[in-house]
């Protein structure tokens, strides 16, 4: 996407200039992603988010002399596997590396890493990007890098009593750190990809995704510069807290730049922290020195070797990277292509689905039970009615309590024309509202059943044309739109129960039968 | 002098069973003797309610005829860089002066499991830096056959696991645990005319041993017979799930031949060349080409051989050694354990002054080295050559071991262990740090950088009447061969580890 005109946000003072000249911008990604898995990388701590403080810490997580690391099995599968669903090359031989800081965190005085040799390279990530208002397009993104490293634990620092405290239950967790090459160009585009690697990552259940906790961290390098010149300084934005802080920090601090450049100024190499209450990216302060982290091997552990021969079993020594392969289920572009070939789908909903698994599993669940409903009711009313519902009440679709077999229930309604859609739709929020009620019992207590008696409808439709005496005049005088009011009245009449297909042939006969 | 260390260990365990004295008792003499050798400064802190516990225990296990194993009632010290629970484990240093860990090192826990009694912790050059004990926070170790243990005229233990060397020596315990990074067991049996094992990397665990330099560090074993050291051994070695360098495959407890029935017209035994190097003692030369005919007169094959790259080795090590210390030593930052100062105005001032008091100036030089050594603009320079130049070390050994044609390699390589006998403590302390290891260190660091096994034996007295020995190298993971050896020529030389003037004086 090119910056022919600077974006602004809310937020943002109005610019003095607008530069003319065509500017790009570039970011690349860094992921790190916390292994689901009950142990520490190299402990045998626990790894349970919100235990109490220092509670689950080894000897080895707070670096008690003598202690030595040992490598988490379990951690390596999940590496491989996400390494595979990432179309990456697993290496035979990855090694353990440790990266010098000091820190009250980091108990060692060094990170064991993967810097040398990781353990697996060179994959390949395809995603839709989507941008609201904007038609979806896939974006492809190299994957340079995916590397098991420990976890730091964390720092609590009391202002009043000028006391820095330590929590090690972070400490020694296992991470996957993912090092995307530097092919995305918007917010939108790195939000699509954090998106589509948390679909895949929990497909696999080798992360818990949940950025609330600290399980997935974005990292984000953004540089800016102009049309067939080499790229930019770039700066590193961090503490990015959710899926949608992603394109609004990137978005930020790609206009922060381009401002800044607009005004003759220089940016510099540094790490910002965005600030996700006040909408903006700041320079983090005690980020600013340059670190030399004087990498060296880690020598407590030896290098890992992993089997890659085709058709090879896991032994006690050595994972068969072909057997894991086949521990790997469907993964999420798979599934788009499954929705649009068995389901007829078209791209857009499919991928609207799989980008929702609660929706997914709702259509395939239902689509299953109710063979004799078309596909396109089931998604229609996902998508248009339920997803809405829960957007208008900012709930994420995975909070919503209704189950499937309630909305199963609903639609079968819907589909026997015993309510219509508008009953339907406030079946969403009374099934909301009421979790362990029946749809039949709600259905029954508020009275939502349709009409469908043809006397009644007669008698409303009467009605309605009194009321819409004008209406059906012109109506009749050919200005076919005009029904719609009385249709209107009709359903207001019925307190929306009326089946509106009934309404609108008996209108429609009776104002022929008025006119002659 | 007590009667029972002239005993084997065998033959210890073999008269409690039979009652013929008692664990307590034997015990309680080691505890006496040590205190009336406080002088040798052998022991950083002796443990006498536990140890006087264990041999409680260890007397009704053999009451009720249920020993643990081959070492149990045996008195053993142990080196303070193992973590022993409960009990402070300091590595001579201000850093580690108050920590007393939470665990027991896998090779405490073995030696505990098979019975063992230990009986304190050995004094030791700080973080076992060093080649004399003498750079220790509770001063230095003194080395039992001095000519005079009370005037500036005595004799250095050799280091860094000289309080382990020397409390072997004076009768203290019959055996004891060291580590040998660079030559720190060899060296100071050497001197201290004790028999010093250093076995294969790996067969070992070193889970709860403070690292000086992972990749080459060993627990050491010290005690004044082949087959003594071999019992030890027995009771510590095989895989451990907490060390994952140490090798996997289980380890079969290992046996010595009768000593005549040891048949050495199959051993090839190699004389490397190098090893005649600038510094060595004519005595030293003297004994070494004397045990080379010895064993040439019993029927094995002795020839010279070369390993090119041994005096390169003393820079490798060097370098490898500070770039290891830097890392190992940055988690001394005075937050979860160890010397913590006073200075809270920000946590770079605390690590800062922390780590300043904390560390003596040999440890500091080597961090500073080691951190400069390691700088991106470094690393290729001197680490990654360092490693390729240690792989050439190595590949000297594998290629005098598993050379082809065939009658081309050796089993054993024979060398002296030290240039010399023990040096005066005057003459020692005069030399720096990076001297005094750089030259004694030549002989038994290339052992660490290839990983292999070897044991150093006394052989003869000086002229002077101090201990002359030699270092017997082999394989990886031939330390049946190597120790059956070693028995051999031990049986042939006849040394007497406790025969030393100070016997008089800890009777008187």
């Amino acid at each position: 996407m090119y910056y022919s005109i600077i974006r602004r946000l809310g937020t943002q003072p109005k610019l003095a200039t607008i530069p003319k000249r065509k500017w790009k911008s570039v970011l690349g990604l860094e992921v790190h992603a916390q292994i689901a898995s009950v142990s520490k990388l190299f402990s045998g701590s626990g790894t349970s988010f919100g235990a109490p403080l220092n509670s689950s810490v080894a000897y080895f997580d707070a670096s008690i002399p003598g202690t030595l690391p040992v490598l988490n099995r379990k951690c390596v599968e999940s590496g491989i596997k996400t390494a595979l669903a990432l179309g990456c090359r697993v290496n035979e031989v990855s090694m353990f590396d440790r990266k010098h800081y000091f820190y009250a965190d980091l108990p060692n005085g060094y990170q064991i890493t993967q810097q040398r040799a990781a353990l697996a390279n060179d994959g390949i990530m395809s995603f839709p990007v989507i941008t609201p208002g904007k038609k979806v397009y896939y974006k492809s993104v190299k994957l340079l890098q995916l590397q098991l490293e420990q976890d730091s634990g964390k720092s609590l620092h009391d202002e009043q009593l000028k006391r820095s405290l330590v929590d090690l239950n972070r400490a020694g967790l296992p991470l996957m750190e993912l090092v995307f090459a530097p092919d995305l160009e918007t917010g939108e585009e790195a939000a699509s990809l954090v998106k589509e690697l948390m679909l895949i990552l929990r497909r696999l259940q080798t992360c818990s995704c949940k950025m609330e906790e600290g399980a997935l961290r974005v990292d984000a390098n953004i540089s800016i510069h102009q049309e067939g010149e080499p790229l930019g300084v770039r700066t590193e934005v961090k503490n990015i807290g959710s899926v949608r802080s992603i394109s609004q920090a990137i978005t930020y601090e790609i206009n922060r730049q381009l401002e800044t450049v607009a005004n003759g100024g220089l940016i510099t190499n540094e790490t910002r922290s965005w600030d996700a209450e006040n909408r903006r990216t700041v320079a983090m302060r005690d980020k600013e020195v340059l670190q030399d982290y004087r990498f060296m091997p880690e020598p407590n552990l030896p290098p890992l070797h992993v089997n890659l021969k085709p058709g090879s079993k896991s032994t006690e020594d050595l994972l068969s990277v072909a057997a894991l392969s086949e521990e790997i289920p469907e993964l999420p572009e798979d599934t788009r292509q499954r929705l649009m070939e068995q389901y007829n789908l078209n791209a857009d909903t499919s991928i609207i689905l799989v980008n929702e698994p609660v929706l997914l599993d709702h259509f395939l669940s239902i689509s299953r039970s109710l063979s004799q409903l078309p596909n396109k009711v089931i998604y229609n009313f996902l998508i248009n009615d339920l997803l809405t519902y829960c957007n208008k009440l900012n709930l994420d679709v995975e909070d919503c309590s209704i189950k499937a077999d309630d909305l199963r229930d609903i639609l079968s309604c819907l589909h026997s024309e015993q309510i219509n859609i508008q009953a339907a739709r406030q079946l969403i929020e009374l099934q909301q509202q009421n979790p362990a009620a029946k749809v039949s019992e709600l259905i029954e207590i508020n009275n939502l059943q349709q009409i469908c008696n043809p006397e009644a409808i007669e008698e409303l439709c009467r009605q309605a044309i009194a009321n819409q005496a004008k209406a059906a005049q012109q109506y009749q005088k050919g200005k076919a739109k005009a029904l719609f009011a009385i249709v209107g009245e009709v359903a207001k009449l019925s307190k929306q129960k009326a089946n509106m297909k009934m309404v609108v042939e008996c209108l429609e006969n009776q104002l022929k039968s008025a006119k002659k | 002098m007590r009667r029972h260390l002239q005993w084997s260990i065998k033959q210890l365990t073999a008269n409690y069973a039979e009652g013929q004295c008692s664990p307590r008792r034997v015990t309680e003499q080691a505890l006496e003797d040590a205190l009336k050798l406080k002088t040798l400064n052998a022991f950083i802190r002796l443990t006498p309610e536990q140890a006087l516990q264990q041999a409680q225990e260890s007397e009704g296990r053999y009451q009720n005829k249920k020993p643990f194993g081959s070492l149990d009632g045996v008195t053993i010290a142990v080196k303070d860089n193992f973590c022993t629970q409960d009990v402070h484990t300091t590595c001579a240093s201000r850093m580690l002066q108050d920590f007393v860990p939470p665990y027991d090192a896998t090779v405490c826990s073995r030696l505990k499991q098979s019975g063992a009694v230990l009986l304190g912790k050995t004094n030791m050059d700080q973080f076992a830096m060093g080649a004399g004990t003498v750079d220790s926070l509770y001063g230095p170790t003194k080395n039992i056959w001095s000519e005079d243990l009370d005037q500036d005229h005595w004799r250095i233990a050799g280091g860094s696991s000289g309080g382990s060397a020397s409390a072997v020596a004076a009768g203290l315990c019959y055996a004891a645990i060291g580590s040998d990074t660079g030559g720190s067991t060899r060296n100071p049996a050497s001197y201290c005319g004790v028999v010093g094992l250093k076995p294969t990397y790996g067969l070992v665990s070193r889970h709860g041993l403070i690292p000086l330099v992972n990749s080459m560090d060993v627990p050491g074993i010290f005690a004044r017979s082949v087959s003594d050291c071999l019992e030890v051994l027995n009771a510590v070695a095989g895989p451990d799930r907490l060390d994952s360098t140490t090798i996997r495959q289980p380890y079969t407890k290992l046996h010595l031949p009768e000593v005549d029935k040891i048949d050495l017209s199959s051993v090839r035994i190699g004389i490397p060349k190098e090893y005649h190097c600038q510094g060595l003692s004519s005595e030293v030369l003297e004994t070494w080409s004397k045990v080379a005919d010895l064993l040439e007169c019993a029927g094995a094959s002795v020839r010279q051989v070369s390993l090119p790259n041994t005096a390169a080795s003393i820079f490798v090590y060097s370098i490898l050694n500070q770039c290891e210390v830097a890392s190992n030593m940055a988690r001394y930052d005075g937050i979860e354990y160890g010397h913590r100062a006073s200075d809270e105005r920000s946590t770079e001032q605390l690590y800062a002054l922390s780590r300043a008091e904390g560390f003596n100036e040999v440890v500091k030089t080597r961090i500073l080295t080691g951190n400069f050594l390691l700088l991106r603009r470094n690393y290729d320079h001197y680490f990654e050559k360092a490693l390729r130049v240690r792989r050439l070390i190595a590949e000297d050994f594998a290629k005098v071991f598993q050379s082809s044609p065939s009658d081309d390699r050796v089993d054993i390589l024979l060398t002296p262990t030290t240039l010399t006998e023990a040096p005066l403590y005057k003459d020692f302390a005069s030399l720096t740090n990076r001297d005094q290891c750089a030259v004694q260190d030549f002989c038994t660091q290339p052992a660490n950088m290839a990983g292999i096994p070897a044991v150093s034996i006394p052989i003869r007295l000086s002229r002077t009447g101090l201990p002359l020995s030699l270092q017997l190298m082999s394989n990886s993971l031939n330390e049946q061969l190597l120790l059956s050896v070693a028995s051999w020529i031990e049986a042939q030389v006849g040394f007497d580890s406790l025969e030393h003037k100070q016997e008089c004086r800890s009777k008187a």
